[in-house]
């Protein structure tokens, strides 16, 4: 469909988070979009570092950009489905303008809003969402090409001078787990592992 | 003494802008981070913290882009206000009540009033009536200063009790404090 990703292999999401999961040695910030995104990470082992959204479409770039900024030192991961990212476009362009190092950028694409019916998202059969990056300045916009590419770029990632979005295509199944509604709690606990609070 | 002191730094304060007001408040709270949608009324604001290597200020596509990075930047321990005007106010419904607010951040949000006293742009004028109303339903602290006198008194502590209560606050600049825009051309 799209002349980035003819040879990307369609993977599982909940599979994919655990990989990135996985590689994750030094307290690395991970922040998990609206829905799936965040239900897989929170199935895949819940990490004091993690923060979880339960609204806020499409925010999951801009929080962990403002993760990023305010911890330059630490690595942040953000999660993204492709129907949020649409949402919030404009942030790549925010983003390739600050060119925060620490960064790196998930984007789970399955051109569609699995949660509310698996209805086709607008871009589904039209638009490359690793060229769009690309376009808005992101110059290390890739596929991966299947979960072992995933896992070298992840490790690639690590220790990149700019920032970094991997598109990870994959299939229409609905999330593993389903995080816990609990917004403060959430917070709280992402700061205390962060280490700007301390607990009570 | 004590007396006479205060009464200079009255002069001091009635002598500065209301945006030198705004840039030394943010300092002094230790508030680094500024993203923004400019409008034309915070001009020499932005101008004047994009000079200032104090802070990180860039402009973002959206309001709501920039309330999630300086939510991010709160919970990663750095602090940080959002400048807008009301246009763009108007648009931050759904991330006031699923982020700011259930998460318990301190937004710091200044709003630049278009829409009123002289509005020229029948469009502005009806967004700014949605403004209130949004911040009263969410019963969101928020105030309207319109006095030079009163400013610094009303950023600062406004500034210090979102932080302590981790509760947003939205500032808004009325045209009685900043002249607001007028119709030109």
């Amino acid at each position: 469909m799209s002349p980035t990703n003819t040879n990307t292999k369609v993977m599982n999401r909940f599979d994919v988070t655990s990989r990135l999961v996985a590689k994750l040695k030094n307290e690395e910030a991970v922040i998990g979009g609206i829905g799936n995104t965040n239900f897989d990470l929170w199935a895949a082992g819940h990490r004091p570092q993690n923060f979880y959204m339960l609204g806020s479409m499409g925010l999951a770039f801009p929080i962990a950009l403002g993760v990023a900024l305010a911890q330059p030192k630490r690595r942040v991961f953000a999660l993204e489905g492709d129907g949020s990212l649409l949402m919030q476009m404009g942030c790549l362009s925010t983003i390739a303008a600050l060119r925060p190092a620490n960064l790196c950028m998930i984007v789970m694409d399955n051109g569609l809003y699995q949660i509310t019916g698996a209805q086709p998202t607008p871009a589904a059969a039209v638009s490359d969402i690793v060229a769009i990056a690309i376009g808005c300045g992101i110059s290390n916009s890739v596929w991966a090409a299947d979960e072992q590419d995933f896992e070298r770029l992840v490790g690639e990632s690590l220790s990149a001078s700019g920032p970094m979005l991997i598109g990870v295509r994959i299939d229409d199944k609905a999330g593993v787990g389903t995080t816990r509604r609990d917004p403060v709690q959430i917070r709280e606990r992402f700061m205390l592992g962060l280490g700007v609070r301390q607990a009570l | 003494m004590a007396a006479a002191a205060e009464q200079s730094s009255q002069q001091a304060s009635a002598a500065r802008a209301w945006h030198e007001v705004v840039l030394q408040t943010l300092k002094r709270n230790d508030i680094r981070l500024v993203p923004y949608v400019p409008d034309r009324v915070l001009t020499t604001l932005i101008k004047n913290i994009h000079a200032d290597p104090f802070f990180t200020t860039f402009p973002t596509a959206r309001e709501e882009e920039a309330v999630g990075i300086v939510s991010g930047a709160w919970m990663g321990g750095m602090r940080g206000a959002v400048l807008m005007q009301t246009s763009g106010f108007a648009t931050l419904a759904n991330v006031l009540a699923s982020l700011a607010i259930p998460y318990q951040i301190p937004l710091i949000m200044f709003v630049s009033e278009r829409g009123t006293l002289g509005e020229f742009n029948y469009g502005q004028s009806l967004v700014c009536r949605t403004m209130r109303p949004l911040l009263d339903s969410l019963a969101m602290e928020h105030h309207t200063a319109t006095r030079l006198d009163e400013f610094e008194f009303i950023v600062d502590r406004s500034i210090k009790q979102a932080i302590a209560t981790q509760a947003p606050v939205a500032l808004i600049l009325s045209p009685l404090l900043t002249g607001g825009k007028v119709f030109d051309k």
